[in-house]
């Protein structure tokens, strides 16, 4: 009734108001007339009034109505500068739109973009046009608009809504979308509908339901406020606990604090407000009888100010009794805002059930993420674990090769747009180059320190600082991106707690695989044989028939290589910068020192264990991921002195020194 | 003793002179008290330089003759920088903040003082309480104490830790490299209590001295460096020349053997570890007043690898080759990234020194490490044809049997 | 490859406009005599100190920044100058090294003597220039969004205080998006810190809750993000809308963006309005995925007014490359520098006392509409905008505001909410209004 009414209204002004454009030409068609009601509040285009405008289209009962607001929520109305008309607009060339009007749906010409305005809603307002499209697109033919207005429901829903919705479970087809109607009916009952016994009855329903937004729809429900009453609280609040002043939830000052702010008494007297008052009533050098020299003091300073307030200048000090006093009149407690008791205890009772659910899921899913972070560190450390494990040579460019790799990712993405054949191409070719990079660094420099391990150290970091500065000039400072193939996008979703992307995925198989390959190589190959001779007895393997030369470039070159596959694929879920390598050297070197030199299973097991701790640590203290770094390292460190060989240390003559 | 140390040690002398000349050359051009010749920048430079001669000293003592690698010693020297810079910054603030209260009507409560003081330090990092680390900064005289025994108790509990479970050469060095990054990350956060990233500057403003120029203050501090490095000179020849620093060489050159021999090994390691520790705190708390800011990123692991570069390109196991190594690399760097130099036009594409640089340091390392083990200090051998038996060769067979290369290292 | 650092850019052009000016103040006009004589009180040519890191992590956005400063010298120079002589710009390379910053300033002013100093990227470089530029007096202009809380009497802030960027982003948050729950991520450095100080304050102000403000802070270049992610995600569980406001620094973004479309969340479900992501950011990335998260800035390059597109036109044409994106502290220092000279042209002299007088007040159209005002406190007026990201890397213009004027000392932190900046009648950058005393002349360091 009122919704017509204004709209009768608002047609009237309008018609007024559009006098001019009337007299260029035709009459304007009644939903323009409906917009142009609203035009100011149309351009202002604020989420906080824009109420209103959206009620009057939706409720003008105009066939065009879905129509406005679908173009409105797709940024695709535009306002003719010279007369204010709104209209639907096409793009057809650059900064050319061809207007279409809402009412005919006849275009009605093509404009420069210089003479119009686009009405750009933003996002809070799309999901206003989002809601109030619900009642048109519940019942559309078409399945994505359907598909739509459920996630809009599922965002932002009212009561409102319930009813269509209830409507529009049975004449859907789409299984999908049909259960997806029926999971919200559950909701919004357990939200809007007024009959107790269906809300309680849902709620049941839903309760071993681990979803957000079953959480979302329940924990509304037993939200509570903290208030202070005279006396004891009303029989008619749903209470859902009282509450002690000076226990641990509610301490004095603040259930004091609760009690001057309602007003039921007198404000505390804070230290800030004494100084104030003191201040003010200065006169001859002294307040309240007190030097100001002696005001250093706190306590000649309550002093003073007694004796104002015993003068009736200032509110009184209030001390402990009186404060003790005023409590023990009042009572606190928290109050449920869902006046009905049964849906609060349901609804509690669900939540404990699903709560302990996700605690469970929580766990699992922090079990993935550092299983993730494990092999993360495991790829990074594995051509380490070659280079450092096996060869014993300490090579500090090991990060400068992974950031190689990952170089070389960027690079072919530059050339071969499709992501999946350029990251097929980009693996073998990041290979080949860190393959290339690390027999040539073994040929001109390692080989001549086999017997200086020190200095092979300091020796590598001057490759490394050369080679990030050259990443540098070549590719500047800035983060270059690398980009997954569409088909690692998004994430492998369990349940709403437990979720894990497909990148990470990949990561893990991706170390799995190269765990393989290793012991292939260390085990099965006549590589690994001589790589293994080499290293135990250099001489004796030379002695042998090996060519312990060609066996240790050959060694180093696969290690190094292996370091650019990982590379490409920590590019791929993080960033490519210069520094990509140097982020993770360190880490990579404590994991094959944690895990055991010379094992690849240490070095597994070294990788996992620095993974989970580092989780473990970030889950104990949320709110700073630097300091689980820091506990880590010092974990380490302290780790090393009690196994300093690693978790698993080598033993006999292998072993060495 | 005096005659027989200096006769021995014939360098020392020579070195001392050449720093005691540099020292009253550069005060004589200073603006401060000559004819203004070279810049109080410039000083400041000077300055910081020589602290780092001495922190360069302690790593040669700690690798060149004892053949720890350590890379923490630049952890130690920042250390020593935040230890002085916490009392030069609760000083400088404290008088602030008691003139601007003086100025109140009402004398101010201790403990409005000390929020006071507290906001004004940390008001820049979102707090305003006095983390417990800040117990003694009201008093310069604990500070300073504080500037060598917070890193000598670091190298001390550190150092214990690793010689006892016989923790030795690269495994050592990755440790180390680990324990600076795990100080670094721990002082990058603002919970550590001394301003996260921000870390603490304004240091070159001595509390008390707004007044006075720093013209003049450069030369202070540079005085003070001059010295600092003339005593620690003497202090390394000292120990290196003695019984002491033949087991030191002894340890460094075959430490099993030196255990063998009834040496308590890790007794020597370990105190040589915490004395080159504090000597690096007090270059640090030195440096960083005339560098006017101290923050994690100075503890960086890679700082302490320079370090080790510098006194590798100086030449390891001679202390003058420390300080030359110190002096010439972060010199030349300075004038390098200072754009100073020139580029240089290849016809088909101009190098840049300030881009090319880190490439020419880190190849001439690799250059060094390679070539010349021995470090520009190897020159001065030339002139004073003080040459070590010619042992330093190819190897003999695919495997290096006898200890040849090892001389050059551990 | 970028120019070297600290040449000293001689122009062979100098002498022969010296030479006009002579002629034209030998023809004898009046105009002509009063520039001959501000020309002869005022040493040729002026000197204008830029420091910007030119090597090192901050390189990449003082680079552009450096090469802001040198086209606009060259335009005020193909304009004339300033108070008849030719601009020199002397270039210092701080290397990203913040004591380097330190020496770099002393350097610039006392041997090269410069006039004015335009630089700096990041509050720990400035809080190292500080005590350099209050000792020898020089005048500094900072073009970078910061945390505010302080007002030194030689710098000039150019760049966004927290009450022009942040509050209003978070208002817009409440007010727009109808945000109940914060999650406020930074990368663990001052400017998250504080900001995230401020705005906590704020948040409960506006009667948010404290157990629905999420805070959370990483290490620079942080690349793990799935479990802070996955803690954002589950602060939806009370059935309230959530949304991130991030500081994430730099490169750390890149992780985070990656993570949070991996985690298919749009910016309908979690929207997250950045202050520290801008059109150089977004470059490093694929945007397709972000399409819809906000950033909060006084200038984005899509801005539409006749102004920005000179400026961009003059930037392409100047660094040669038509893809090159402009951003906010590029206007900042476009806007400083014109105010710069204007007000030595009105002072007659380059003097700092007297052009710090001249600066307050003075007017300058903004590039994105509107004109910017620079206040007794040394900070300016702008509008703020928020933007929504596209799938191009720019920026949709959702929200501009009046110009706000910036505040030196943030009204929601109660310790400065006591405090205001005035240098022209109060002569103070720390005033505190309560006990109606200067706490400091020189500021925090």
């Amino acid at each position: 009734m009122l919704k017509n009414l204004q709209i009768i209204l608002a047609t009237l002004i309008a018609l007024s108001l559009s006098a001019r454009a009337q007299e260029a030409g035709a009459p304007l068609g009644p939903m323009q007339v409906v917009l142009q009601a609203q035009a100011e509040l149309i351009v202002k285009s604020s989420r906080k009034t824009i109420g209103p405008v959206i009620d009057a289209v939706s409720a003008s009962g105009l066939a065009e109505a879905q129509g406005v607001l679908e173009a409105w929520q797709a940024k695709e109305i535009w306002q003719r500068k010279d007369d204010g008309l709104f209209f639907r607009g096409e793009e057809v060339a650059s900064k050319t739109y061809r207007l279409i009007d809402f009412d005919s749906g006849e275009a009605v010409g093509e404009y420069a973009s210089s003479d119009l305005k686009q009405i750009k809603p933003n996002s809070g307002i799309r999901a206003l046009l989002g809601t109030a499209l619900v009642t048109f697109q519940l019942n559309d033919p078409d399945r994505a608009k359907r598909a739509d207005a459920l996630l809009s429901l599922e965002r932002d829903s009212n009561a409102d809504l319930l009813t269509p919705l209830r409507a529009a479970i049975d004449p859907e087809e789409d299984p999908e979308l049909k259960a997806r109607k029926q999971r919200l009916e559950r909701l919004l009952t357990i939200s809007y509908d007024p009959a107790s016994e269906a809300r309680i009855a849902a709620i049941e329903e839903m309760s071993g339901d681990l979803g957000l937004d079953v959480r979302g729809a329940l924990n509304p429900l037993t939200a509570t406020t903290l208030k202070v009453f005279e006396g004891e609280p009303p029989e008619d609040v749903n209470l859902a606990r009282r509450l002690q002043p000076g226990s641990e939830d509610l301490p004095r000052e603040m259930a004091y604090e609760m009690l001057s702010d309602a007003e039921l008494a007198p404000p505390r007297v804070s230290v800030d407000a004494v100084r104030a008052a003191l201040m003010e009533n200065i006169a001859d050098g002294s307040v309240g009888g007190v030097p100001v020299a002696d005001l250093s003091d706190p306590e000649k300073r309550v002093t003073a100010y007694n004796t104002l307030a015993g003068e009736g200048l200032v509110p009184p000090y209030l001390d402990d009794d009186a404060v003790t006093d005023a409590l023990a009149v009042h009572s606190f407690a928290e109050v449920y805002a869902e006046p009905d008791p049964g849906v609060t205890e349901a609804a509690e009772r669900a939540l404990t059930r699903i709560s302990t659910k996700v605690g469970m899921n929580q766990m699992v899913d922090l079990g993935l993420d550092a299983l993730s972070l494990a092999s993360i560190y495991f790829l990074a450390a594995i051509g380490l674990a070659i280079t450092f494990g096996v060869m014993g040579v300490i090579n500090m460019a090991h990060g400068e090769f992974i950031m190689m790799g990952a170089y070389t990712g960027y690079v072919v993405q530059q050339y071969i747009p499709n992501h999946t054949a350029s990251i097929a191409v980009a693996i073998p070719l990041a290979f080949a180059v860190t393959f290339a990079a690390g027999v040539a660094m073994e040929r001109l420099v390692i080989r001549w320190l086999y017997n200086r391990p020190l200095e092979t150290l300091l020796a590598t970091f001057g490759i490394s600082i050369a080679l990030q500065q050259l990443a540098k000039n070549i590719f500047g400072t800035q983060a270059r991106p690398l980009t997954a193939p569409a088909w690692l996008d998004g994430a492998w979703v369990v349940s709403d707690v437990i979720a894990i992307s497909y990148i990470r995925i990949a990561i893990f198989v991706l170390a799995l695989i190269f765990l393989g390959v290793f012991l292939y190589i260390m085990k099965r190959t006549r590589l690994g044989l001589e790589t293994r001779a080499v290293t135990q007895n250099r001489k004796m393997a030379a002695a042998m028939g090996i060519n312990p030369e060609r066996v240790n470039m050959l060694t180093f070159g696969l290690g190094s290589g292996i370091a650019g596959i990982a590379g490409v694929a920590i590019g791929l879920y993080a960033k490519v910068t210069s520094e990509l390598g140097a982020d993770y050297i360190v880490q990579s070197f404590m994991t094959v020192v944690v895990g055991g030199v010379g094992n690849i299973w240490g070095t597994l097991l070294g990788a996992g264990m620095i993974g989970f701790l580092q989780k473990g640590i970030e889950w104990f203290n949320p709110s700073n991921t630097l300091a689980a770094q820091t506990y880590m390292i010092v974990f380490i460190i302290i780790f090393i002195q009690f196994r300093p060989r690693g978790i698993i240390a080598l033993k006999g003559r292998a072993a060495g020194d | 003793m005096p005659n027989s140390f200096i006769t021995r040690n014939p360098s020392t002398l020579v070195f001392l002179a050449v720093l005691a000349l540099f020292t009253i050359a550069i005060t004589v051009m200073s603006e401060g008290f000559g004819l203004g010749l070279v810049s109080t920048s410039f000083v400041k430079t000077l300055g910081k330089t020589l602290t780092l001669a001495l922190v360069a000293i302690a790593m040669d003592l700690v690798w060149g003759y004892a053949g720890i690698l350590s890379l923490g010693h630049f952890a130690f020297f920042g250390l020593g920088g935040y230890m002085i810079g916490m009392w030069l910054m609760y000083e400088r603030t404290r008088l602030i903040v008691e003139s601007s209260l003086a100025s109140a009507p009402l004398p101010p409560t201790d403990a409005e003082t000390v929020s006071a003081i507290g906001n004004q330090i940390f008001g820049v990092v979102g707090s305003s309480e006095f983390p417990v680390i800040w117990a003694f900064s009201h008093s310069l005289t604990l500070q300073l104490i504080l500037v060598v025994a917070v890193p000598g108790l670091l190298a001390l509990v550190f150092g214990w830790l690793a010689f006892r479970s016989r923790v030795t050469g690269v495994y050592l060095s990755i440790l180390t490299q680990a324990m600076t990054l795990a100080l670094a990350l721990y002082l990058f956060q603002n919970d550590s209590g001394l301003r996260g990233n921000n870390g603490l500057s304004g240091l070159q403003n001595l509390p008390g001295l707004d007044d006075v120029s720093q013209d003049y203050v450069s030369m202070w501090f540079f005085w003070a460096s001059a010295l600092a490095l003339a005593l620690g000179y003497l202090f390394a020849a000292w120990v290196v020349s003695g019984k002491f620093g033949s087991v030191l060489r002894g340890i460094r050159d075959n430490e099993a053997r030196v255990r063998f021999l009834g040496y308590s090994v890790e007794g020597y390691k370990l105190f040589i570890f915490t004395v080159t520790a504090m000597i690096a705190g007090i270059a640090g708390a030195l440096y960083y007043p005339q560098a006017g800011i101290i923050n994690p990123a100075e503890i960086a692991p890679v700082a302490s690898i320079y370090l080790a570069v510098w006194v590798a390109i100086g030449g390891r196991g001679r202390l003058y080759g420390a300080v030359v190594g110190a002096v010439f690399v972060s010199l030349v760097s300075t004038w390098f990234t200072g754009g100073q130099a020139p580029g240089l036009n290849l016809g088909f594409y101009t190098v840049q020194w300030v881009d090319w640089w880190t490439i020419l340091l880190g190849l001439s390392f690799v250059a060094v490490t390679l070539f010349a083990p021995r470090g520009i200090g190897s020159l001065f051998d030339l002139l004073t044809a003080r040459r070590g038996p010619e042992r330093h060769g190819a190897d003999l067979g695919p495997d290096a049997g006898s200890l040849r290369e090892k001389e050059a290292s551990e | 490859m970028r120019p070297a650092g600290a040449m000293t850019q001689v122009n062979p052009l100098r002498m022969e406009i010296q030479m006009t000016i002579l002629k034209s103040a030998l023809t004898g006009t009046f105009a002509a005599a009063a520039l001959a004589t501000a020309a002869a009180a005022q040493d040729c040519p002026v000197k204008v100190g830029v420091l910007h890191s030119l090597s090192g992590t901050m390189a990449i956005s003082e680079t552009t920044l450096k090469d802001t400063m040198l086209m606009l010298i060259d335009q005020q120079n193909a304009a004339g100058g300033v108070l008849g002589c030719e601009l020199e710009a002397v270039v210092v390379d701080p290397a990203s090294d913040w004591p380097l910053f330190a020496e770099k300033a002393r350097e610039l002013l006392t041997v090269h003597e410069v006039d004015v100093i335009f630089g700096n990227w990041t509050s720990v470089s400035r809080k190292s220039v500080l005590p350099v530029i209050e000792e020898l007096n020089g005048l500094l202009f900072y073009p970078v969004q910061y945390e505010g809380e302080e007002s030194s009497r030689n710098v000039f802030y150019t760049g966004a205080a927290p009450n022009q960027q942040a509050i209003p982003a978070t208002d817009y948050f409440l007010d727009e998006l109808g945000v109940e729950k914060f999650a406020l991520l930074g990368t663990d450095y001052v400017y998250p810190r504080t900001t995230n100080n401020i705005l906590e304050s704020y948040l409960k102000s506006k009667g948010i809750a404290e157990e629905d403000i999420f805070i959370n802070y990483t290490p620079f270049g942080h690349s793990d993000w799935s479990k802070i992610v996955a803690d954002v995600v589950a602060l939806a569980a009370d059935g309230k809308k959530v949304g991130v406001i991030s500081t994430i620094n730099g490169d750390a973004n890149i992780g985070f963006y990656k993570e949070l479309a991996a985690a298919g969340i749009s910016a309908d479900d979690i929207p997250v309005v950045a202050f520290s992501v801008g059109e150089e950011e977004l470059s490093g990335l694929d945007t397709s995925n972000l399409v819809g998260h906000l950033a909060a800035w006084n200038y984005f390059m899509s801005a539409d007014t006749p102004e920005n597109a000179t400026f961009i036109e003059q930037w392409h044409g100047y660094i040669g490359d038509d893809k090159r994106v402009t951003n906010d502290p590029m206007e900042a220092h476009y806007i400083g520098f014109n105010m710069w000279v204007n007000a030595v042209e009105a002072a007659g002299t380059t003097d700092v006392e007297a052009v710090r007088e001249k600066m307050w007040g003075q007017e300058f159209p903004n590039l994105t509409g509107g004109t910017a005002v620079m206040g007794v406190n040394h900070h300016l007026s702008k509008p703020v905008l928020i933007g929504e990201i596209q799938a191009d890397g720019q920026f949709d213009i959702t929200s501009q505001t009046e110009e706000v004027p910036g505040d030196a000392w943030t009204d929601y932190l109660p310790e400065s909410a006591v405090l205001i900046s005035d240098w022209k009648d109060l002569g103070c950058g720390m005033y505190n209004t309560e006990t109606k005393s200067c706490v400091q002349i020189k500021s925090n360091y």
